[in-house]
């Protein structure tokens, strides 16, 4: 039977897929920002992030109507509730950007420390499981929900080095280098961070395709995919 | 919990006895109606007059007195009952002066037969200078059935669901179209059960047309509606008291009896009939 | 979004049973092609209040009403009014289905027949329309002349609904349509009546509070005659203004 709550739930559906678009281009606008050291480029998408805030309210809105007037059960109440903190997880990786912007803008007004290697990789890393993330939840793609979250030890590692990197070779040696490393130390941290967040919105999606728990059990990703072999 | 049982027993019994006593009396009454007055029922006793003095012939002339003046009642007691009922039901406010009338149709269903004879008397035959007719007799015996019908017909209106009516008034039904289309239909077989009823206990009737139309020996037919008639209750009646000689008419009186209760059951089939047939409607 | 019409107007209304006062000085202001649901407590008033909007309650004695209400700005309580007339415009469906024990087509006829409609085309024409409208006719095509009463509970009162479209009303009534029936025939007279706020104005009484925050635009919350809110059903359902109609719909009432 057709249901009309059905288009109401489209509609909280695509406003939820343009949120993650602009969240999406808002980093990726960060990133080149941090690449090519233009702050003029992170000006401006730290001003772009009101529409993000704005987004996010409206999309939080309409979650609530439909969870208050449509009382709805199973895999509706499971996307609408994943799809809340699907939200508020892009409105934080949007605020991350913005501050990796703000390090930018730090950054450029000093000489360059040293050409950067890891960082880009970091870049990459979160751009990408951002990117399949959002894929994940849009295609109701577990498979690649899963490949997000085991993503994430890669990004924890690279953090890792380049925080010691950072630290041992620049800071410890010559102390006077900290305010050029210390941004770079700070823009490591937002895209863990940002990793962070993709991953538990991988770890959402696969609670709103068949309602299993991964997040505080990453062992369970594992026995699922033995279930599954089987 | 044994002293329990045997109280239940005990009564359940006790009821079965009622119904059995009920049961045998009828049967007794039947039996000896149907055994003393069906040797006496044949081809003549049905299609000729009596003759000799009542002692031979038939009861032909009460069985159409019978039922002329049963038409007579039917035709004013229908319309006038039904009309009673549809206005009491469906237009009268429920207020104290509805409920007085109410209150008198159901007592004047208690008022003794002979009662309405007299009444009768005075208005049909002698106010309205109709004299001892099958008018006069069928008017009394249409008065005397009107509350029964009146309280059978409000029933049977009442049986229809408020729905029906709310329902065809929410369509832009005018109050008339809503009952005409809508009540009337459904509740006219419960009607003519009631109806029907009540006229069958008027075909049996003596009181009220003993003075007012019924005739003790008639060797015609009734010619008009102002004639007199033989009626089979006042035929009966005359051969098992007032006749010289009760005894050698007994089987003659039998035969009419069975006949007039042949005839009353068949009204009452007609009644039972519609009125399943309600029960069939309103099951649907 | 154009601004949209009010269709039904009520200020000031107060209504009576006798000496008995059951709706106390409501006003409201009801949209045209919205979907107006009227909840409150059991004996609250609001099936009386929706009677008013096709003069239903003229049948009970000693009914009295008092203030002003109005359909496109006309009044629709003064003596001057043709009642067969308003009921015409303002449909009805009832708590219980009520079916006539006619036939399925009968059923939806009778509203045009007793309207004088007699030509059988059109008859005929407007009941398959007011059964596709009520989304009923693929269940019923085939079997027209059947008794309406074998039809399930859903069906029945989906067909009156179709009986209430074929007199072309432009207002919908519905005292609690769908409280006598299962929950998948309630979630289809749910969609139905989604579906035909596009051409009508509907004004439901319910006493499933979930049912109108899923189907109605506005929402009235009735108690002991008087109106406690009225407004937007989003806004009443997750920020309602007063503590009477939060207790109320949480169910922390009494």
């Amino acid at each position: 039977m057709k249901r009309h709550f059905d288009d109401d739930l489209q509609a909280f559906h695509s406003n939820l897929l343009k949120m993650a678009n602009m969240t999406e281009r808002s980093i990726n606008a960060a990133l080149d920002a941090l690449h090519s050291r233009d702050a003029a480029r992170a000006q401006k998408a730290i001003r772009g992030d009101n529409r993000i805030d704005t987004m996010e309210l409206i999309i939080e809105e309409q979650g609530i109507d439909l969870l208050a007037l449509h009382q709805p059960m199973a895999s509706d109440l499971r996307m609408i509730t994943t799809g809340l903190k699907i939200n508020s997880e892009l409105e934080r990786i949007a605020d991350l950007g913005v501050n990796i912007c703000q390090r930018v803008i730090e950054i450029v007004e000093q000489p360059i420390l040293k050409p950067l290697i890891d960082i880009p990789l970091l870049a990459e890393q979160a751009k990408s499981m951002v990117r399949q993330a959002i894929d994940s939840f849009v295609n109701k793609d577990e498979e690649l929900a899963k490949k997000v979250i085991l993503m994430d030890n890669e990004a924890d590692r690279l953090k890792k080095v380049i925080q010691s990197d950072l630290l041992n070779d620049y800071i410890v040696k010559d102390g006077s280098t900290a305010p050029r490393a210390v941004p770079l130390i700070l823009v490591a941290r937002d895209l863990e961070r940002i990793c962070d967040h993709a991953t538990y919105i991988a770890e959402d999606v696969i609670f709103m395709i068949d309602a299993t728990v991964v997040k505080h059990h990453r062992d369970r990703l594992l026995t699922k995919a033995v279930e599954q072999n089987d | 919990m044994k002293i329990k049982q045997l109280k239940e027993v005990l009564g359940f019994l006790a009821l079965r006895l009622c119904m059995v006593l009920v049961m045998a009396i009828l049967v007794v009454v039947f039996w000896d109606i149907v055994t003393k007055g069906g040797g006496a029922v044949s081809w003549e006793l049905l299609t000729q007059p009596p003759k000799d003095g009542m002692t031979k012939g038939g009861i032909f002339p009460a069985i159409v007195g019978t039922l002329l003046v049963t038409l007579m009642t039917a035709l004013l007691a229908v319309p006038l009952g039904m009309g009673c009922a549809m206005y009491l039901n469906e237009y009268a406010l429920d207020c104290k002066f509805t409920r007085f009338i109410r209150m008198s149709i159901r007592n004047l269903s208690g008022v003794p037969s002979i009662v309405y004879g007299l009444f009768g008397v005075a208005l049909f035959v002698e106010a309205c200078n109709f004299g001892t007719s099958i008018l006069s007799a069928g008017c009394t015996l249409g008065l005397m059935t009107l509350p029964l019908t009146i309280t059978a017909s409000e029933e049977a209106l009442k049986a229809v669901p408020r729905s029906y009516r709310e329902g065809a008034l929410a369509l832009g039904a005018t109050k008339w179209q809503s009952i005409r289309t809508n009540v009337l239909p459904y509740a006219v077989s419960g009607m003519l059960t009631g109806t029907i009823l009540g006229l069958s206990r008027a075909a049996g009737e003596t009181a009220p047309i003993l003075f007012t139309g019924a005739a003790f020996f008639l060797p015609d037919l009734p010619g008009s509606l102002l004639s007199q008639f033989m009626a089979l209750p006042y035929h009966l009646y005359i051969l098992s008291t007032q006749h010289h000689d009760t005894a050698l008419v007994r089987p003659l009186a039998y035969g009419t009896a069975l006949v007039l209760l042949i005839l009353i059951f068949i009204m009452n089939l007609f009644a039972i009939i519609l009125r399943s047939r309600l029960r069939q409607m309103k099951k649907e | 979004m154009p601004l949209a019409k009010v269709k039904i107007k009520i200020s000031d209304f107060n209504f009576y049973y006798g000496q008995v006062k059951v709706i106390k000085g409501v006003s409201v202001e009801m949209l045209a092609k919205n979907v107006t649901s009227i909840i409150g407590p059991s004996g609250c008033g609001k099936s009386t209040l929706l009677r008013c909007f096709n003069r239903m309650n003229d049948l009970i004695p000693g009914a009295r009403a008092e203030g002003r209400a109005e359909i496109e700005g006309v009044d629709i309580l003064g003596p001057q009014v043709d009642v067969v007339e308003l009921r015409k415009r303002v449909g009805m469906v009832f708590q219980k289905p009520n079916p006539f024990p006619k036939s399925i087509f009968d059923n939806v006829a009778y509203g045009l027949r007793v309207n004088d409609i007699t030509d059988r085309l059109i008859i005929e024409k407007r009941v398959e329309q007011s059964l596709r409208s009520a989304a009923l006719w693929d269940e019923v095509k085939d079997r027209l002349k059947d008794n309406a009463l074998n039809l399930s509970g859903g069906q029945q009162q989906r067909l009156c609904v179709a009986r209430a479209l074929a007199v072309e009303p432009e207002i919908l009534l519905m005292d609690e349509p769908a409280s006598a029936l299962d929950p998948i025939a309630t979630a289809r007279i749910e969609e139905l009546i989604v579906e035909l706020k596009k051409h009508y104005t509907i004004v439901i009484v319910t006493h499933n509070m979930q049912q109108a925050a899923r189907i109605s635009d506005h929402t009235a919350f009735l108690m002991q005659g008087e109106l406690v809110e009225y407004g937007k059903t989003s806004d009443i359902f997750t920020k309602p203004r007063k503590k009477l109609t939060e207790d109320y719909i949480t169910g922390r009432f009494g």
